[in-house]
């Protein structure tokens, strides 16, 4: 079997003013996929992948990239590495196209050989008519697709991407994912995300782990994640206006307002059945959708597992 | 890396800082070509004249080699010292974190960077100076070794301000309050032979001293101290201070949490 693109063993982190942000954490990343790492705000995301980055300095574990050990040659690592940080980081008064030249030369990229690249990924990300532009004239979302042009720019591996669609526009984000898609299926690169965005998860990533508190609670598959869901809730839309909750036998329901009611199903149960009971009353359902976000639901009660654990 | 590929990081960072410190240029070039004209003119010309000789030579003549020098060394300070805090800060330092290029390149990247805007104002102060005085020197070579070898020192010492700042008045500091009293005191308008005893020996502690004195030895061939001596103080600052910037960003100190 193929060395894994990222494993991870024993990291811990534990920074100068004691905090243990990492608790020894172990993380397999498969070559080719598209992963998520998810967790709430101080969870632990950042670390772990600064770590990899070489931008946070560990504490104790191994972590090899594409079965390169970091600590033995970094440099080589390194090559297979591409990162995508959470916050802007690189120099605002630069030209757009001067930026990603300049990463080029840090890995020692020839000018031939990065200029073409550059081309393309600036045409490929929409930044083509900005390319001569100081960096600081571009909007929060071309800025975001700056960072994936330059850590793309040596041909990289592994893409990091740090919450990647942070404050981008709807219209915008669904063209990063198709891109991001695209350069995981056409071009074979390994992808790891992390985001806030439950849906982009969802949407995205074959595989997931979620980290709370410096620790793993849970690493599998998002489709197996999203088999251990027991109930999903779903707002229904009637055409007609109900001013009383009907009483479904087996269902769990509620009103929203006079023309939406919220059903539970639990896993097992038909939603043939809330149609088939809803029609015998008289009411016609137009439209369907979940309360939440699928995976959301599974996050939220896998962190509040988690925290009670971490309370006794 | 390869050497080839080492060889393009260091000519992308070096052209990067170059492009850096040219594109501001009324920040960078302009203020100390002003600086030093002025200093022509007061001390030189206007002042100048009524002292009359210092160590044999036309006051004149005695200033241009102290002020070329003091324009180099601060200005390789400053450049790296602003450069680098300003990568901090902005933290387009990552770009070069996460990339494999070796420290040692980074660093000398930077300090190289440094050296080419203390030594291109150090330029432009000598051009300034042919208005006021005819140059000849003395030992071409010498004055040339001098020059480069302070640009490349305080551009270390520079680099190892800006590592240990934090905001942005700590890399104002050093420069204001030690770098500039240093430099007025290290031989830049007078000869130390002018000092009582006392002083005298106080002054050869300053190491700005050693520099300008070699710098105005190759100028003019005269010397308060032994220049083989000064060459040798020079080249162990340098080895010094590269070494514990090297060691320090070999550890992250300042960058790297």
């Amino acid at each position: 079997m193929a060395e894994p693109a990222l494993s991870i063993r024993g990291l811990t982190k534990v920074y100068g003013n004691g905090f243990h942000a990492l608790k020894g954490i172990d993380l397999d990343v498969q070559q080719g996929d598209f992963f998520a790492l998810l967790g709430p705000n101080g969870a632990g995301k950042s670390t772990t992948l600064g770590v990899v980055c070489s931008l946070v300095q560990k504490s104790a574990g191994k972590v090899s990239v594409f079965g390169i050990d970091i600590d033995k040659d970094f440099a080589h690592a390194k090559y297979n590495l591409g990162v995508v940080p959470q916050e802007f980081n690189f120099n605002q008064f630069e030209k757009v196209e001067d930026i990603i030249l300049a990463q080029a030369g840090y890995y020692g990229m020839s000018h031939r050989e990065a200029k073409p690249r550059a081309a393309k990924l600036l045409k490929d990300l929409g930044l083509w008519d900005k390319r001569d532009g100081s960096a600081r004239a571009l909007s929060g979302g071309m800025k975001r697709r700056l960072m994936i042009a330059r850590a793309l720019i040596h041909r990289p591996k592994l893409l990091i991407l740090d919450e990647p669609t942070a404050g981008v526009d709807i219209e915008l984000r669904r063209s990063m994912w198709d891109y991001m898609r695209r350069i995981n299926r056409e071009e074979g690169t390994t992808i790891i995300l992390t985001t806030h965005y439950l849906e982009e998860a969802e949407s995205l990533c074959r595989n997931i782990a979620i980290i709370n508190n410096g620790e793993i609670v849970k690493n599998t598959s998002v489709r197996e994640l999203l088999g251990q869901l027991n109930t999903e809730t779903f707002l229904l839309d009637l055409a007609e206006q109900v001013n009383e909750v009907p009483t479904l036998e087996d269902f769990q329901i509620e009103k929203v307002d006079s023309s939406q009611l919220a059903v539970s199903v639990k896993r097992g149960q038909r939603l043939n059945d809330v149609f088939q009971q809803l029609s015998d009353k008289g009411l016609t359902v137009v439209s369907m959708r979940n309360r939440a976000n699928r995976l959301e639901e599974m996050f939220v009660s896998m962190v509040e597992e988690s925290n009670a654990e971490a309370a006794k | 890396m390869n050497p080839m590929q080492i060889a393009v990081a260091l000519w992308t960072l070096v052209g990067k800082e170059v492009r850096r410190f040219t594109r501001i240029w009324p920040q960078t070039l302009l203020p100390p070509s002003i600086t030093m004209t002025m200093y022509f003119i007061i001390f030189g010309n206007l002042i100048g004249s009524r002292i009359g000789e210092m160590d044999g030579y036309d006051y004149m003549d005695f200033i241009v080699p102290g002020l070329i020098m003091m324009a180099v060394i601060t200005n390789s300070y400053s450049n790296v010292a602003s450069s680098f805090f300003s990568n901090k800060f902005q933290r387009s330092i990552e770009e070069m974190m996460v990339s494999p290029m070796p420290n040692w390149v980074i660093l000398s990247g930077f300090i190289l960077g440094g050296m080419a805007r203390g030594l291109g104002v150090g330029i432009i102060v000598t051009g300034v100076s042919l208005f006021f005085t005819r140059i000849e020197v003395a030992h071409p070579v010498l004055t040339v070794l001098v020059v480069v070898l302070t640009a490349a020192l305080f551009a270390a010492g520079g680099f190892i301000n800006a590592l240990l700042g934090k905001k942005f008045d700590d890399i104002s500091i050093v420069p204001t309050f030690i770098l500039t009293p240093l430099t007025y005191l290290g031989g830049v308008f007078y000869s130390i032979s002018l000092l009582p005893e006392f002083w005298q020996g106080v002054s050869m502690l300053n190491p700005i001293l050693y520099m300008v004195n070699v710098f105005r030895y190759g100028f003019l061939g005269v010397s308060d101290i032994p220049v083989g001596w000064a060459l040798a103080a020079i080249c162990a600052f340098i080895t010094v201070l590269f070494a514990i910037a090297l060691w320090m960003l070999e550890r992250g100190k300042g960058i790297r949490s």
